[in-house]
């Protein structure tokens, strides 16, 4: 496996240690209660990772991937409502056998696009599918004009803008603001039991790894370095031959097929979704994750999330009324002291520290400042 | 000992830090003197000493956080983000009321002690807290909860794990779950009347429907279209905006177009402020009352936003306005700005909000437990007759039977109160006919 993905020993380490920590070390020391909390941080951490190809490696900043997280949870949501559903379930409602949402909206039939949801498999499908689809067609209309740099993320905040406006006008379809609530079984299983929440947590432990592998994959190979030049000078790549929006566009689906996944698992382990996640302040939110754990590193955007996101649920159960200020205090602090985030303070600070057996060295290779966007 | 008294439990917020524990307790005596005279309290409580109350194991079997003097209950409401302005005042209503009960004995003897957690105006952090709130704090029951999105997030965890809420906030009906108590009015008991009123007192025959898109006003408009139609009268408009919209003048120049007898508004949150301020603006002057406009959106606290000059004139429906005139809410709105400040407003919701904790302390008392199911079976026909709006009592649908007011708005921000009920109105959140 680290031969498939030119490892070297720090960074199989670093593998090994976060998998100790996610499968091991958490659900041993956290109760059920805690630990779908960390399963849920770890769905944004989908995103995070995703953002570490697009962003710091490809150098493209979205500000809009909480619409990709948002679609692939909504997919799920979707399939999860109509079990949902049934027409025992929801006899009291004025047209019985639709969404309790559709029935106060005044909708009677349920409409076109809810219909293949009834099936899982296509349920799956659609949560990648669907998402990655929407990307290939900004990234199409975008990178192909080439657009890039701030417009690029003016541009993605935007639709993220649109789309969550849209949900929310159009709730008989959607559910609007209050989302798709009350989702209860996946194919009669009940998801919110303690131990199918412990199983899902594991689930979505095992889908993070896939990701951070195919990740990792991605930045060995010559795509990688690609992505790497053209985030440097992407001009002179253009000149030497290369298709630079076509490689965008790639990287710019992958990751939207990251953030997917995450939202499919975060429906399925909080049991709602809701357009506060499509909205323009989560998709921020979940590049300062990214920023945090440090842009360059893979293994750094999970700590990130995690960090972050643990910090804040300390924070305002601590102090309900002062968390904001504390949490807002956290990311000017790191942004000054560590510009690379946590993978900058392991890279500079830690490795040169460890025996070279384990893969320490004298002079880390990312440590040098990171290039202005 | 008074001092460990008054501060609630770990991760909580101190009541009021800027005053000494003792004089703030000898005040709320004074203020729950008032209230002394709720009865079943006095019935059933033997004596209100600390130290004579039953046995833990026999009031709590299904291990919730209560000890032989303390019990836990949670408050959620957001404290932060955009809802914070207008469930900031249900936080205090709450806290208000439970130092009042704490200063008359506590409920079955024990002291009540709060954990508060901030929902953050966001309905999967309501979902978390509320999930914190019963697994890991185990409290006996949960004040909290404003907009109807984040009560239906957090719907499924208190059913799933079988908790109590009490809801404060007027809202579109379509629900009742055993482990809710509505304590705002459902849409019918705020439409009907109102609409009724306007229809024999002012001969409205015209109306034009107005609201934020979301879930309450739609519904709450669906059932006054019925209602309306049902009397051969007409609607003559029907529109909605996206919450926080600011720009109402094509809306206003249709209104102004169709003529109609009564404006009725249900805009929410901050598109008040410019509904009214366009209002005015396009000479609608509102104390003419032609057109009249009557809501039932906006409470004192909207008033705040809006300015009392920009809305003078209007009518609301309502269970509640703080100019009303009984002893029970001279009581509460002297006590509550003695703890608040006196530049407090309090709204509709803000009163219902300090209802949940007397319903929930009559309700443990009359089932002699804090179990959750005993609490459920014991509610429906609690009664309180030291209400501020005046007396309520809890239906078989865990909604309250209460009044329906018209206030009249008038330029100090506060409404006049020109109408009630004669009879209290039913509860009925599916109403047939209506849907």
């Amino acid at each position: 496996m680290a031969r498939i993905l030119n490892m070297d020993r720090t960074q199989l380490l670093g593998f090994v240690l976060l998998a100790a920590l996610v499968f091991l070390v958490l659900p041993l020391a956290l109760d059920a209660f805690r630990l779908n909390m960390v399963g849920k941080y770890l769905t944004y951490a989908f995103v995070a990772v995703g953002l570490v190809l697009c962003w710091g490696y490809g150098g493209i900043l979205s500000l809009g991937q909480g619409v990709f997280f948002g679609l692939g949870g909504y997919c799920m949501a979707m399939f999860l409502k109509l079990e949902a559903s049934t027409p025992e379930a929801t006899a009291i409602q004025s047209t019985p056998g639709i969404p309790d949402f559709m029935d106060w909206n005044q909708v009677t039939a349920l409409p076109w696009f809810w219909e293949p949801f009834h099936n899982l498999a296509f349920t799956l499908f659609a949560v990648i599918a669907v998402p990655v689809a929407f990307a290939f067609i900004i990234g199409v209309a975008m990178f192909k004009r080439r657009v890039g740099g701030v417009y690029f993320a003016i541009i993605t905040q935007a639709v993220a803008a649109i789309l969550s406006i849209l949900i929310i006008g159009q709730q008989g379809y959607t559910g609007g603001v209050n989302g798709i609530t009350d989702l209860r079984t996946l194919l009669g299983w009940d998801i919110r039991t303690d131990s199918a929440r412990t199983i899902l947590y594991f689930v979505n432990g095992g889908l993070l790894f896939v990701c951070l592998f195919i990740a990792a994959w991605i930045k060995s190979t010559k795509f990688g370095r690609i992505l790497v030049a053209m985030r440097g000078r992407e001009d002179r790549v253009r000149f030497s031959g290369y298709d630079v929006s076509a490689f965008k566009i790639f990287v710019f689906c992958v990751a939207a097929g990251m953030a997917a996944v995450g939202g499919a698992m975060f429906t399925l382990q909080v049991g709602f979704m809701s357009p506060t996640f499509v909205g323009i302040v989560p998709s921020i939110e979940m590049v300062i994750f990214c920023a945090v754990g440090g842009r360059l590193s893979i293994l750094g955007a999970v700590y990130g999330t995690l960090l972050v996101n643990w910090g804040k649920t300390t924070f305002s159960e601590t102090f309900p009324e002062l968390w904001l200020f504390a949490m807002g205090a956290v990311f000017i602090g790191v942004v000054l002291a560590f510009p690379n985030g946590l993978a900058g303070l392991w890279t500079d600070h830690v490795a040169p520290r460890l025996p070279r057996r384990l893969g320490g060295r004298p002079r880390p290779e990312a440590a040098q400042p990171a290039p202005a966007e | 000992m008074t001092d460990t008294n008054t501060r609630p439990v770990r991760r909580s917020l101190q009541v009021h830090p800027d005053q000494p524990a003792s004089m703030e307790r000898r005040k709320l005596l004074g203020g729950a003197l008032g209230l002394a005279a709720l009865p079943l309290a006095a019935s059933l409580l033997p004596s209100r000493a600390f130290a004579q109350a039953p046995l833990t194991s026999a009031v709590n079997t299904t291990g919730l956080a209560v000890t032989d003097s303390t019990v836990k209950v949670g408050i959620l409401h957001s404290i932060t983000g955009t809802m914070a302005i207008s469930e900031t005042g249900s936080v205090q209503a709450e806290k208000l009321a439970i130092d009042q009960i704490n200063a008359a004995g506590g409920v079955l003897g024990r002291k009540i002690e709060f954990v508060q957690e901030d929902g953050a105006s966001d309905w999967p952090t309501f979902a978390e807290k509320a999930r914190k709130l019963l697994v890991e704090d185990k409290v006996a029951s949960v004040f909290g909860c404003w907009t109807s999105a984040s009560r239906k997030a957090v719907l499924p965890v208190f059913e799933q794990y079988n908790g109590m809420l009490y809801y404060p906030t007027f809202y579109e009906g379509l629900e009742q779950s055993p482990n809710v108590i509505y304590t705002g009015q459902e849409a019918t008991q705020q439409i009907l009347a109102g609409i009724d009123w306007v229809v024999k007192e002012k001969g409205a025959k015209s109306f034009y429907l107005i609201g934020s898109d979301y879930i309450w006003p739609r519904t709450s408009n669906k059932i006054a279209r019925r209602h309306i139609e049902k009397q051969g009268l007409s609607v003559v408009g029907e529109d909605y905006f996206p919450l926080g919209h600011t720009q109402f003048n094509s809306v206003i120049n249709k209104i102004k177009l169709k003529k109609p007898d009564v404006i009725y508004a249900i805009v929410v949150g901050g598109s008040n402020v410019a509904f009214y301020k366009q209002l005015k603006a396009a000479g609608i002057d509102m104390t003419q009352e032609h057109p009249l406009l009557l809501t039932i959106s906006v409470t004192e606290d909207e008033i705040r936003g809006i300015g009392g000059e920009n809305i003078e004139g209007a009518y609301a429906a309502m269970k509640y306005f703080q100019s009303l005139d009984n002893e029970n809410n001279k009581a509460f709105v002297a006590n509550f700005k003695e703890m608040w400040g006196d530049d407090m407003v309090i709204g509709d919701v803000t009163q219902a909000a300090y209802l949940g904790a007397w319903l929930w302390k009559a309700a443990v008392e009359k089932a002699g437990s804090f179990d959750i199911d005993k609490v459920r079976e014991a509610s429906p026909g609690i009664e309180l007759t030291t209400a501020p709006e005046g007396y309520v009592r809890i239906h078989e649908n865990h909604h309250l039977w209460s009044k329906t007011r018209i206030g009249h708005a008038k330029a100090d921000g506060q409404y006049e109160v020109v109408y009630e009920t004669a009879d209290l109105m039913e509860p009925n959140p599916f109403p047939e006919g209506y849907q």
